[in-house]
């Protein structure tokens, strides 16, 4: 599978998400430039984590009107697979590819951590290769990954099945202790209505070997892997 | 443009604020939310058409009407 990173001004984890596609995985993987239009025929595109535009305004709130992202918002439309890793997912929600919008932590502060996630849906191209329940440890790092979504959005993204991965303690349960962040639901990780274009606030780039923070950051990339076969 | 976070949604710097004037003796202190001022020009002698401009621009940038509320006042309206 031939996949794209878009690297925008200020995008941090760009080289991270390429050393985990190419060197870990062995898949093709293209660099992929914010000011040039053109994909080069990528069968999914990774808005990787940073600070795009210094996170001016609001965070990923001006990565949206970079050249690429229209080409990114029509091959989302036409049904392309679309991965946002913590800033990309907040480009993702401000270019309203996603529903909802992340904003400042309730503490306050930056998060650098590892946390538990439960898999909520496995029946998605993100994960297909787990199952309803399994929780996994990934590390996140960010000071806005506050989900929130309008009473009614976060009814129907519920309902749909858009939820992802929730923030959950040792035993698997999303209480409010486990919640970083203060996000609804605890909700880290969601896919628009088409299943299609997913946005997760932990980084399973930074967890692809066992020796450097687990592997389990892996099994969310051969998922899409394997949506492709 | 005043953008604020909207109603409804938890805003921790704003709790935080009134949390410290509350510290400091200012107990009548409720309902602070804290936001962003936005200043700008419009090349144009119409307050009308600068009020429509300016809520294109809230609506399209400046706010994210998600988890903002915006308002809007024109000099010489």
């Amino acid at each position: 599978m031939k996949w794209g990173v878009i690297t925008f001004p200020g995008s941090l984890d760009d080289g991270d998400a390429l050393y985990a596609l190419r060197e870990v995985m062995g898949q093709e993987a293209i660099a992929l430039w914010h000011a040039d239009e053109r994909l080069y025929g990528v069968e999914c595109v990774v808005l990787p984590g940073g600070f795009s535009y210094g996170d001016y305004l609001r965070c990923g709130a001006l990565a949206r009107f970079s050249p690429v992202m229209k080409s990114v918002a029509r091959f989302a439309r036409d049904g392309g697979l679309v991965l946002g890793i913590c800033n990309g997912f907040q480009i993702l929600c401000e270019a309203r590819l996603l529903p909802g919008a992340l904003t400042r932590n309730r503490s306050l502060s930056f998060i650098c951590d590892r946390v538990a996630l439960r898999v909520e849906n496995a029946s998605t191209p993100l994960t297909r290769l787990f199952s309803v329940g399994d929780v996994i440890r990934l590390p996140i790092k960010h000071g806005a990954g506050l989900f929130v979504a309008s009473d009614e959005e976060l009814a129907l993204v519920e309902k749909r099945g858009q939820v992802l991965l929730r923030y959950v303690n040792a035993e698997g349960q999303a209480t409010d202790e486990a919640n970083p962040n203060g996000s609804l639901n605890n909700i880290a990780a969601i896919a628009n209505e088409t299943f299609n274009v997913f946005g997760l606030m932990p980084h399973p780039e930074h967890a692809v070997e066992a020796d450097l923070g687990g592997e389990d950051g892996l099994k969310l990339f051969y998922s899409l892997v394997a949506e492709d076969r | 443009m005043f953008v604020t976070p909207r109603e409804g949604i938890l805003d921790p710097q704003g709790r935080a604020v009134e949390h410290s004037l509350k510290s400091l003796g200012f107990e009548l202190v409720s309902g602070v939310r804290v936001g962003k001022y936005i200043v700008l020009e419009l090349a144009t002698e119409s307050p009308a058409q600068a009020r429509q401009l300016a809520e294109q621009m809230c609506e399209q940038l400046l706010a994210n009407t998600v988890i903002e509320d915006y308002r809007i006042r024109v000099e010489g309206e």
